[in-house]
C-alpha cells in the first residue's frame, strides 16, 4: 500500500481568498445569520459561526485535522475506470470530472486518512461535498471499501464522515452498485467486531444515506445537517404540501430515532474518542492494540 | 383493451383496421374480408418485429411500464401454488407496495417477494404504484429472516419506479430501511434469485435485488434514477427523459455488458404484455434453473458468493 504524506493544496485558500486582499475580504459573512467573522478566527472556530452556531462545510483537510489528535497518514484510493458509461448530458461527464479535479485539487470525493483519535488508531474516510456534491460513484465507493479494508488490516475502528447529494448520476447503474458494495465491507467490519461510526454532515441524502450512511454502530449528526433519502424538493413536488419546520434536519432525525446524537463540532473529536474507548474491549482480541497501554 | 404506446401508432392503426373489418363482416357476412385481414395481420407482424428489434432505451422504458405488462400478482397466480402472503413489519403497518409470502414456485418451496404496481386505479392506490415505504422494506427483511431460519430459497421480482418520497417515509427512516434491507440481502444463507420484470428504479429496487443471480426481462430497465429524474437534475428539464434514458444505459443489454446482471430473458415479439403467459412461464423456468445452480452451495458459500459478486462488480470488464 502506498502512503502519501502530502495532500492537496488547502481549499481554505480558494474558498476564502478574495480577488484581492483588501480589508473587507478578510471578513466572512455567515451564510445563516450574516454575522461578520474575521477569516483568521474561522479556523480556530472549526468554521462554526460564533453568532448562530451554524456549522459551515469543512474541506477534507480541515475535517482530518479536526478529528485526528495530530498527524495522520493518507491512504491512496484505488484507480477505477473513468466514465464507465461514456456519459454526456449538456456537457461530457469526463469534462465535468476534469473541472472538478482542477477546482478542488482532488481526484474524487472520498479520501482516506489513518491517525489517532484520543490515542486510538482509527481509519477515517471523508466524503467532500465540494467535489461534485460528494456524489457516490465508482471512485468514492472504492475508496470507502479501501478505507474499510485498511481498518480490517490494522484491526482498528472505522469512521465515515458522510456528505453527498446522492448518487453520481453520470455513472448510472455503476453508481447504484456502490450501495451494496460498500455494505459488504461494513458487514466484514461487523463480522470482525470492529467499531464503525458514521458522522452525518450537511447534506447527506440519497444512496449514501440508504447504504453505509445508515449502517453504523453509532450515528452522529452535525447540528442542522440535512439528512434524508429523498431530497426536500422531490418530496415537495410529489406530495404538494408544505414540509414541516426542521424537516430532515439532524435534530429531526434524532427526534425520530435515526441518529444516536447530534454533536457540536467543537465536541466531535472528544465524543469520538470517548466512544471508541468505550466500544473497544481491551481484553478481547479485537482491536486490542488499538487501545494504548495503561488503559 | 389493448393499450398502445406512442411509438406503436402504425401498429395501432392497422389493428384498428382489422377490428373494423371484422365488425363489418359480422354485420354483413357477404363481405369477404379474409384476404384483407390476412394481409394486414402479416403487416402487423412485420411491423412489430421491426419495431421491437430496435427499441431505443426510452421506448424500452415505456414498454417496461406498460400497464398490461405482467405484474407480481400475475406471476404468483400462474407460477406459485399454495401462495401464503405474510403481512406487516411488526413495527408500524403493512405496506402493500411490496408483497411477500411463502409458496411453491412450480412446485418448489420458496419465499417470494416483490413490488406490485397494481393493474387498475383501485389496485394502484392500494399498492401505492409499487413505491414502497420503510414498512415494505422492513417486511421484506422480516420475511428474508424467516426464509433463512427455515432454509427456504428466496425469489424476488422487482418492479418499481423507486421508493416513495414522502414525509412519513422520511420520518420513519426510508434510508435506514433500504440500507438494512440491502444488507439483509447480502447476509442470508439461502439461494437468492432476483428477476427485474419491469422497472428497476434506484435504491428502492436494489433493496430487493442484491441477489446471487440477477435476471432481467429483455425490455425491462434498471437504473440509478428514473430517466425523468435524471433529466430534471442534469438537463434541468423532464422533457429530456429520452436523452437521459439513452445516457444512463438502462437496458438489459447495457447492464449485461457492464456485468451488473447475469442473464437476459427474451420477450416475445411486441413485448411481454402481448403474450403474458409465455413470459411468465419463461421466468418460472429460468428461476428454477438458477435456484438449481445454487443448490449445491452451503449457507456460507452462498453468502460469500453474493458478497464477492458485488465486490467484483466494476473491477473488471469496464474500460
Ligand atoms: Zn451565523
Amino acid at each position: 500500500m502506498n502512503w502519501i504524506k502530502n495532500f492537496v493544496r488547502p481549499k481554505f485558500e480558494s474558498v476564502f481568498r478574495g480577488k484581492d486582499d483588501t480589508e473587507e475580504n478578510l471578513w466572512i459573512n455567515c451564510t445563516e445569520c450574516g454575522e461578520m467573522i474575521f477569516h483568521r478566527d474561522m479556523d480556530d472556530l472549526g468554521k462554526v459561526c460564533p453568532g448562530c452556531d451554524h456549522h459551515m462545510r469543512l474541506s477534507t483537510k480541515e475535517r482530518f485535522e479536526l478529528l485526528f489528535d495530530s498527524s495522520y497518514d493518507l491512504v491512496d484510493s484505488p484507480e477505477v475506470p473513468v466514465d464507465p458509461l461514456k456519459f454526456k448530458d449538456q456537457k461530457r461527464y469526463i469534462d465535468r470530472l476534469k473541472d472538478a479535479r482542477n477546482k478542488t485539487g482532488m481526484r474524487d470525493a472520498v479520501s482516506i486518512g489513518v491517525g489517532d483519535i484520543s490515542g486510538v488508531e482509527t481509519v477515517v474516510v471523508v466524503q467532500d461535498f465540494a467535489f461534485m456534491g460528494g456524489s457516490l460513484g465508482m471512485a468514492a465507493g472504492e475508496a470507502v471499501i479501501r478505507g474499510g479494508e485498511t481498518a480490517l488490516e490494522k484491526n482498528c475502528p472505522f469512521i465515515v464522515v458522510a456528505a453527498a447529494g446522492g448518487a453520481r448520476m453520470q455513472e448510472g447503474i455503476m453508481s447504484l452498485m456502490q450501495m451494496p458494495r460498500t455494505t459488504v465491507i461494513i458487514q466484514e467490519l461487523r463480522d470482525r467486531g470492529l467499531p464503525y461510526i458514521v458522522i452525518l454532515t450537511d447534506p447527506t441524502t440519497g444512496g449514501v444515506t440508504a447504504s453505509y450512511g445508515m449502517l453504523g454502530d453509532v450515528h452522529i449528526a452535525e447540528p442542522g445537517a440535512l439528512i434524508g433519502f429523498a431530497g426536500p424538493r422531490v418530496i415537495q413536488d410529489t406530495i404538494n404540501e408544505k414540509l414541516p419546520e426542521g424537516f430532515q434536519r439532524a435534530e429531526y432525525l434524532l427526534e425520530h430515532g435515526m441518529v444516536d446524537m447530534v454533536v457540536h463540532r467543537h465536541k466531535l473529536a472528544e465524543t469520538l474518542g470517548r466512544l471508541l474507548r468505550l466500544l473497544i474491549d481491551p481484553q478481547s482480541s479485537q482491536a486490542k492494540q488499538a487501545v494504548p497501554a495503561g488503559e | 383493451m389493448q393499450v398502445y404506446l406512442e411509438f406503436e401508432k402504425p401498429i395501432a392503426e392497422m389493428e384498428g383496421k382489422i377490428a373494423e373489418l371484422r365488425a363489418i363482416s359480422k354485420d354483413d357476412p357477404e363481405v369477404n374480408i379474409l384476404n384483407e385481414v390476412t394481409r394486414l395481420e402479416e403487416k402487423v407482424a412485420t411491423q412489430l418485429e421491426k419495431t421491437y428489434k430496435s427499441l431505443n432505451p426510452w421506448q424500452k422504458t415505456l414498454v417496461a411500464r406498460h400497464p398490461s405488462r405482467p405484474h407480481f400478482v400475475d406471476y404468483i397466480d400462474h407460477l406459485v401454488d399454495d401462495f401464503t402472503p405474510l403481512s406487516g413489519d411488526r413495527l408500524y403497518s403493512d405496506d402493500q407496495a411490496i408483497i411477500a409470502g411463502l409458496g411453491r414456485w412450480q412446485g418448489r418451496r420458496v419465499a417470494i417477494m416483490g413490488h406490485e404496481k397494481g393493474a387498475n386505479t383501485q389496485a394502484r392506490l392500494k399498492h401505492n404504484f409499487g413505491m414502497a415505504r420503510p414498512e415494505g422494506y422492513r417486511k421484506a427483511i422480516r420475511v428474508m429472516e424467516l426464509a433463512e431460519r427455515f432454509n427456504i430459497p428466496l425469489v424476488t421480482l422487482v418492479d418499481t419506479s423507486g421508493a416513495y418520497p414522502g414525509i412519513g417515509a422520511e420520518e420513519r427512516g426510508q434510508s435506514e430501511a433500504i440500507a438494512r434491507c440491502t444488507e439483509k440481502c447480502l447476509q442470508i444463507g439461502v439461494p437468492f434469485v432476483s428477476v427485474i420484470v419491469g422497472e428497476g428504479g434506484s435504491g428502492g429496487a436494489l433493496a430487493l435485488a442484491t441477489a446471487n443471480r440477477i435476471l432481467m426481462l429483455e425490455h425491462s430497465i434498471y437504473s440509478v434514477a428514473s430517466p425523468e429524474a435524471c433529466a430534471s437534475i442534469l438537463w434541468r428539464s423532464r422533457e429530456k427523459a429520452k436523452e437521459a434514458a439513452e445516457a444512463l444505459k438502462v437496458t438489459a443489454e447495457s447492464l449485461s455488458d457492464l456485468g451488473v446482471i447475469d442473464r437476459i430473458l427474451k420477450e416475445p415479439v411486441g413485448g411481454a404484455h402481448r403474450e403474458r403467459n409465455l413470459v411468465i412461464d419463461q421466468v418460472g423456468d429460468a428461476v428454477i434453473e438458477e435456484l438449481d445452480s445454487l443448490s449445491h452451495l452451503s449457507a456460507d458459500e452462498l453468502r460469500r458468493d453474493r458478497r464477492q459478486k458485488f465486490l467484483d462488480m466494476g473491477r473488471q470488464g469496464i474500460t
